[in-house]
């Protein structure tokens, strides 16, 4: 894998503007790799809701993305409260999001399921109190 | 037929390579080589923002003379509704088309007319297909080359329907040919624009193998003569108009939406804002959205580059006349109902693909990501290209050179000056046999002068750059190619797009 294409995006917390941007930078990527429309496609919804997860939920953190020529390897890592019940969070439509996250049309419960949906693996490493890292595959 | 035909060129002859238009192309089709931009057919989406932005008025549209209505038998004009919004204190729209009368067209055939039957197909089209939601609007020719070129995974999302003006011409090449007998050769359908978006749309369309527009004439050549015609018209006029509020709508942002009678629908205008709506609505951003409607110009097609008026004044003035207006009066029949569904689909290009297969456009990848952590970083367009990561993909397609960086020269002058420096020192305590120092002086002496020679004559040294882009080029077509076939004869090539029954678009240069 030493010929991967690393990189690092940082993500601020509670900073709506720029979620997006990351997810954004690596569609133009793949499309200029040329990988089918269907993986992009796939990369772009799980990565945004990634993004806006560690914006409503922790403390920034950072999304590290490998891309090869299988695969596109996404890794959320955040500083945040963790997330104590990993299965209700898979289910769709439960949510923790707090009340002015919902009023800007967020939190809608779909997050965690979403990008489960949209990946090929999904791997999720949690610890209360210190942060939690999803690790994704979208293979090409 | 040409798949990147283009309306917006450049005269090499004014432009004085600034790097205005480079930084505003939405799709960085721009470089500035050998001291004159080059537009990239490929990436080009024909929006016209160079055109508005060039200081010098070296971009151009290009579109058809007025008098090419001399050319045929019977002749059909067919209005924008922008052209509606251009004149002040017009309280009736009749009073244009009964002017329109008067310039010599036979007959009119409002755009605004058919708009009204793409409303209503769109209606049926929505309800019928809910699973496909949301549709986006097809109507600017623009914005269906910017999602064919960069947007894969909405093309399924577009509204398979012709856009108002093809099938305002369909239905009127019937009507004439019905009515005068004629051949449809004989027969002129003559586009009054507000943009060259359009031109392009005739000359090469998407979602229809050919179009039945046979001219397209700006909105600001017709205006003037319209003006003391529509005196002429006088106060008893017949009344010959055919649409209603739902029509005349169209002519702005939120016009077509509004045509819809549903309020899941979004409008956005400006080709920015339009492209930052696209890459949201392919992040699944939007939920219960039916409708997207994205027009790439400012305020809609009131804000296109062939009118006159400010858009924003012409806006208020489309909403003033279609005050008293019925809603819509134009209505569905079977004809224009066969007529209205696209024929062709819309096929993905992946122009802004690095290589030729995944393995070398991946590793040409890899190479923009290490030259980018090269680069400064600024952004300065002293290059020719827009940002330092657009030089960089330039570099690993074969087309600029590390060296079109100034920066990167600065540095390297400052490196051999340094070892230059080095030298001398050493020369002058003795410590190397001196005609071999000296030898080696010289050749640092001669790389520094080559080197300054780069930035002083990018001239000089762009023309070799320009040539060997063309041929190093992976896909054969780079944007050199295109404004090389414009130079050897810009009618030529226009020319050859033109479908069968029709003589060509003449050359205007307009700025």
């Amino acid at each position: 894998m030493d010929d991967a294409i690393h990189l690092t995006y940082p993500i601020s917390p509670d900073d709506f503007t720029r979620a997006g941007e990351a997810s954004s930078d690596v569609k133009r990527k793949l499309k200029q790799m040329g990988v089918n429309p269907e993986a992009i496609r796939k990369v772009a919804i799980a990565m945004y809701e990634g993004e806006i997860n560690m914006v409503i939920h922790a403390k920034g953190g950072e999304i590290r993305v490998d891309i090869t020529p299988e695969k596109i390897i996404m890794v959320l890592d955040d500083v945040g409260p963790g997330i104590p019940n990993v299965e209700l969070a898979m289910q769709a439509g439960y949510s923790t999001a707090p009340d002015e996250v919902r009023s800007l049309g967020f939190g809608a419960g779909m997050g965690l399921p979403n990008m489960k949906k949209y990946t090929d693996s999904m791997d999720i490493e949690t610890t209360i109190g210190v942060g939690t890292k999803i690790t994704m595959v979208v293979n090409i | 037929m040409d798949k990147f035909y283009h309306s917006v060129r450049l005269d090499p002859d004014l432009c004085k390579g600034c790097i205005n238009c480079i930084k505003r192309c939405p799709t960085e089709a721009i470089r500035v080589r050998n001291g004159k931009a080059q537009i990239n057919s490929k990436f080009c989406i024909d929006c016209g923002e160079c055109i508005r932005v060039c200081p010098h008025h070296a971009k151009y549209a290009i579109y058809d003379r007025p008098d090419a209505i001399k050319q045929y038998e019977y002749t059909v004009a067919l209005p924008a509704p922008s052209l509606y919004s251009q004149f002040n204190n017009l309280d009736d729209v009749n009073i244009v088309l009964n002017a329109l009368l008067l310039m010599g067209f036979d007959d009119v055939f409002e755009v605004s007319a058919a708009a009204e039957l793409v409303s209503e197909a769109t209606r049926t089209y929505i309800t019928t297909h809910r699973d496909q939601l949301p549709f986006i609007s097809t109507a600017c020719p623009s914005v269906v080359r910017l999602i064919r070129v960069r947007f894969p995974n909405l093309i399924s999302h577009m509204l398979p329907l012709n856009p108002p003006v093809e099938v305002a011409a369909m239905l009127a090449v019937s009507q004439a040919m019905k009515k005068t007998g004629l051949p449809r050769e004989k027969i002129g359908i003559f586009f009054i624009s507000p943009c060259p978006s359009k031109v392009t749309y005739v000359k090469s369309p998407l979602g229809n193998e050919f179009s039945q527009v046979d001219r397209v004439l700006a909105i600001k050549d017709i205006y003037p003569q319209l003006l003391s015609r529509m005196k002429a018209v006088g106060k008893d006029y017949p009344e010959i108009g055919t649409s209603g509020k739902i029509g005349i709508s169209w002519g702005r942002s939120g016009g077509e939406s509004s045509g819809l009678l549903s309020e899941n629908y979004l409008a956005a205008d400006g080709i920015e804002n339009v492209i930052r709506v696209l890459e949201d609505l392919e992040d699944q951003k939007f939920t219960n959205l039916e409708f997207i409607e994205l027009n790439a110009c400012n305020g809609g097609c009131v804000g296109g580059i062939l009118t006159v008026e400010n858009p924003y004044v012409a806006e208020t003035k489309l909403k003033r006349l279609r005050r008293y207006m019925p809603v819509a009066r134009t209505h569905m029949s079977q004809e224009a109902e066969e007529l209205i569904p696209w024929t062709t689909g819309v096929q993905y290009e992946p122009v802004f693909r690095l290589g030729n297969t995944m393995m070398e456009s991946f590793t040409r990848l890899n190479q923009v990501e290490r030259l980018c952590k090269k680069l400064p970083g600024l952004d300065c367009g002293s290059c020719g290209a827009p940002t330092c990561k657009a030089l960089a993909e330039d570099i690993v397609r074969g087309q600029a050179q590390e060296t079109d960086c100034v920066y990167y020269l600065r540095e390297n002058l400052h490196r051999l000056s340094e070892e230059v420096s080095t030298l001398a020192d050493d020369l002058a305590a003795g410590d190397r046999g001196g005609q071999e120092t000296l030898r080696i002086l010289k050749e640092y002496i001669h790389r520094i002068s080559d080197e300054m020679s780069l930035l002083d004559g990018q001239e000089d040294d762009g023309d070799k750059i320009a040539s060997q882009s063309t041929d190093t080029s992976s896909s054969g077509t780079s944007g050199s190619e295109a404004s090389g076939a414009e130079a050897s004869g810009r009618t030529g090539a226009v020319r050859n797009t033109v479908h069968q029954q029709n003589t060509p678009i003449e050359e205007k240069e307009d700025s």
